[in-house]
């Protein structure tokens, strides 16, 4: 019997339907984004990471809003209920840098948002960039800090003249929140182990709670490995050898500490992405370096930090090949060497570099 | 240095008079102990790679006929009863310094159960742990030329052991910050800092978070600055401060800083220059000293194999020596490491080779011999 009436329509089905399709749908599904551009520098690396996404044609609608802290009723301080609403519609977010004004009266813009969307984790994938030579190479892991309570609750006391206490909280909610996290991210990434940092031998009731709870979590999860290590054989570790950590969940100061040390093995905090995840489905994605008000409106700025982060964002949402497209780009782009900014150790501008990138882009469609 | 910890002795009953009404401070203190020109030491082994690495110090400094005679006390780490530590703790009041092995901490047993080591450290009031981490000659590392001291207030902040439960599911833990004690490590980090001739001193913080806890430690190193003003001092969030270690290490020279950053600034040091196995570590206190590995390793993975570097606890036995001031006997050991260590084919597993641990102490005993002085026959 001859089949070959059928053989192209049903070769066309499969390629229009199965690999095709999946990408018209998400086409016809433009999602919306809440953009906070932020200070100094941020504009002009929001505007960059924008045109980026439109060369890779993204199916991504930007709605931007500003936040600065505005006293609400009773006095206390609070972010602008028109950035509160268009969060929590929206869900995603991406943040450029906000700074923090001494002596405001006002408690940091980092903090408000923390508070405001509950943003419990903090991940920080650090990976290194080809192009961007450090003593450290083939870093690839991932640090995942709690990032409401532990020693950062800010609840201090002078008990007498001469004598402070800072109080570290613990809770079991959180701690099982965090781990659960984790766990999901390992999964979700394909990531093979995660790491709890934690020092119980001497913190024994505070981060032996910790532990317990990312012990739980490991038994629900039974397909990722699950180790624990101080946190100064991690330190140790990490410097002389950095390949052989994978994922890294650890209480509040642990994580601000590693993933700082983690982002300065890659190249800085330029170069480092972040994303926050918030109860309520809320995701915030943001550069962690500052505003630096002295290349501000110079066009010298390097937008790969943010970059990067909205890379995060796109694999959050679903996008892999969006994000991996724009990713490559960058690599390559910093890789080549052609155009880099100052602090790559180039001489170009961040137009020119961001122009480069979209070039990459097209050129991949 | 011993400078640091001693007082210049008075020489005569008039000075004594002279100043008896002024501030009081330590006008007199006892020379080490010394029963018929040697010296006593409390040794405790320890768990892990501690008791073979005690024996290789004890075959080396028998070996070199160092005057010096070790009291060993066991202290077992799987009692629950504190009757062994305590031992320990009294030998070592009674001899005035030792060297120590880390005891292993089980962190699955109740809280009751305090850390050994934390317990040694606070009892004795060692107040300081100093640790030198430099570059040596014959180790491949990422970055070159590190020189840098930390020094590390060793008694209060986040490891106070004070923690919790009042609610079901919520921990405090309590980190303690005073000022008499900031003061006086901030005056130790200054001190140590004029003796050996460095010029700048950096405290590491979390004060823009811990406004007060920190922003107590930093203000205390702030006025004590101001008595060195040939030391130049700042400070660094140690966030920043590990970013810039990883990247830059030359820039630093002294950190001073409280009880947690100094554990991940001096593991994060110890990586820098080659690992655990090479750098010693020192506590000082007032009136006792006790010498151990820099990084406080049990290294229970590698007991017994005969693959662990003896470097970090020899060169803590040469530290040990110093404050002894049996300095030339300190020095030949020093330099029979240092040429020890730049023979790669030497290098033990952590440091990329295959040597064993006798071979290494063999081959230092051996360079003690070349160099002259009278030693007992190999």
């Amino acid at each position: 019997i001859w089949y070959g009436h059928f053989l192209l329509p049903y070769l066309l089905n499969q390629i229009l339907f199965s690999i095709a399709l999946p990408q018209f749908l998400q086409l016809s599904l433009i999602q919306t984004v809440t953009l906070i551009p932020g200070d100094g520098i941020g504009p002009e690396i929001s505007t960059a990471v924008m045109k980026i996404f439109e060369a890779a044609e993204a199916p991504i609608q930007w709605e931007e809003r500003n936040v600065t802290a505005i006293q609400g009723p009773g006095g206390k301080w609070m972010i602008p209920p028109d950035a509160k609403e268009s969060m929590d519609r929206n869900k995603i977010g991406l943040k450029g840098p906000l700074k923090t004004p001494i002596a405001a009266g006002h408690p940091s813009m980092n903090l408000l948002l923390r508070k405001t969307f509950d943003l419990y984790a903090n991940v920080r994938p650090c990976v290194s960039i080809e192009g961007y030579k450090t003593p450290y190479s083939d870093v690839n892991l991932v640090t995942i800090r709690e990032n409401t309570e532990g020693e950062y609750s800010g609840i201090e006391h002078v008990i007498v003249d001469g004598v402070v206490q800072s109080i570290k909280l613990i809770t079991e909610q959180a701690s099982q929140r965090i781990a659960d996290y984790a766990f999901e991210y390992a999964r979700n990434n394909q990531r093979a182990s995660v790491t709890a940092v934690h020092k119980a031998n001497i913190m024994r009731m505070s981060d032996g709670l910790f532990l317990r709870k990312c012990r739980e979590a490991a038994e629900k999860h039974k397909d990722v490995k699950f180790t624990e290590m101080y946190l100064d054989t991690v330190c140790l570790n990490m410097v002389q050898d950095p390949t052989q950590f994978d994922v890294l969940v650890m209480p509040n100061l642990y994580g601000d500490i590693l993933s700082d040390l983690c982002a300065g093995l890659i190249g800085g905090l330029g170069v480092t992405p972040s994303g926050n995840i918030g109860a309520n489905g809320v995701a915030i994605f943001e550069s962690v370096h500052g505003t630096a008000p002295d290349i501000a409106g110079k066009d010298m700025a390097n937008p790969t930090a943010l970059l990067l982060s909205a890379v995060m964002m796109l694999r959050h949402m679903g996008l892999h090949g969006h994000a991996k497209k724009i990713e490559a780009a960058c690599f390559d782009t910093i890789r080549d060497e052609k155009v880099r900014t100052k602090d790559l150790g180039g001489n170009s501008k961040c137009s020119e570099f961001t122009e480069a990138i979209c070039q990459r882009v097209r050129d991949m469609q | 240095m011993t400078f640091l910890t001693q007082n210049p002795t008075v020489t005569s009953l008039w000075e004594f008079l002279k100043n008896k009404d002024q501030i009081p401070q330590r006008v007199f203190t006892p020379p080490p102990a010394r029963y018929g020109g040697r010296h006593t030491v409390t040794l405790i082994p320890g768990d892990g790679i501690g008791p073979e690495l005690a024996h290789h110090v004890r075959e080396l400094f028998r070996f070199c006929c160092v005057p010096v005679d070790f009291e060993v006390v066991n202290v077992d780490s799987s009692m629950a009863s504190e009757d062994d530590i305590n031992n320990a703790i009294m030998a070592i009041r009674r001899n005035g310094v030792a060297l120590k092995g880390n005891i292993e901490t089980n962190h699955n047993l109740p809280p009751s159960y305090k850390s050994r080591n934390s317990l040694l450290r606070t009892t004795l009031d060692l107040y300081a742990n100093v640790m030198h981490c430099q570059s040596l000659p014959g180790v491949r590392t990422r970055h070159k030329n590190i020189d840098i001291m930390i020094i590390r207030e060793n008694t209060e902040g986040e490891y106070s052991s004070l923690e919790h439960e009042n609610v079901p599911g919520v921990v405090e833990c309590l980190k303690i910050i005073t000022k008499t004690k900031s003061l006086r490590i901030a005056d130790y980090a200054f001190r140590a800092a004029r003796a050996t001739g460095r010029r700048r001193v950096t405290a590491v913080h979390k004060a823009n978070i811990m406004k007060l806890a920190d922003g107590l430690f930093l203000e205390c190193c702030k006025e004590v600055a101001s008595g060195y003003p040939e030391i130049s001092f700042d400070s660094m969030i140690v966030d920043n401060t590990t970013m810039q270690l990883v990247s830059r290490p030359q820039q630093f020279d002294v950190m001073v800083m409280p009880n947690l950053y100094g554990n991940v600034v001096s593991n994060v040091c110890a990586g820098l220059v080659g690992g655990p196995g090479l750098v010693p570590g020192a506590n000082y206190g007032e009136d006792y000293a006790v010498f151990e590995t820099g990084t406080r390793n049990t290294g229970k993975s590698i007991a017994n194999h005969n693959t662990a570097n003896p470097t970090a606890m020899l060169l803590a036995s040469c530290l040990l020596l110093d404050h002894v001031k049996l300095h030339a006997y300190a020095s030949m050991i020093r330099r029979a490491i240092l040429s020890t260590i730049t023979e790669t084919r030497l290098h033990t597993a952590d440091l990329g080779g295959q040597g064993s641990t006798s071979e290494v102490v063999q081959s230092i005993m051996n360079a003690v011999q070349s160099t002259g002085p009278q030693t007992l026959s190999i």
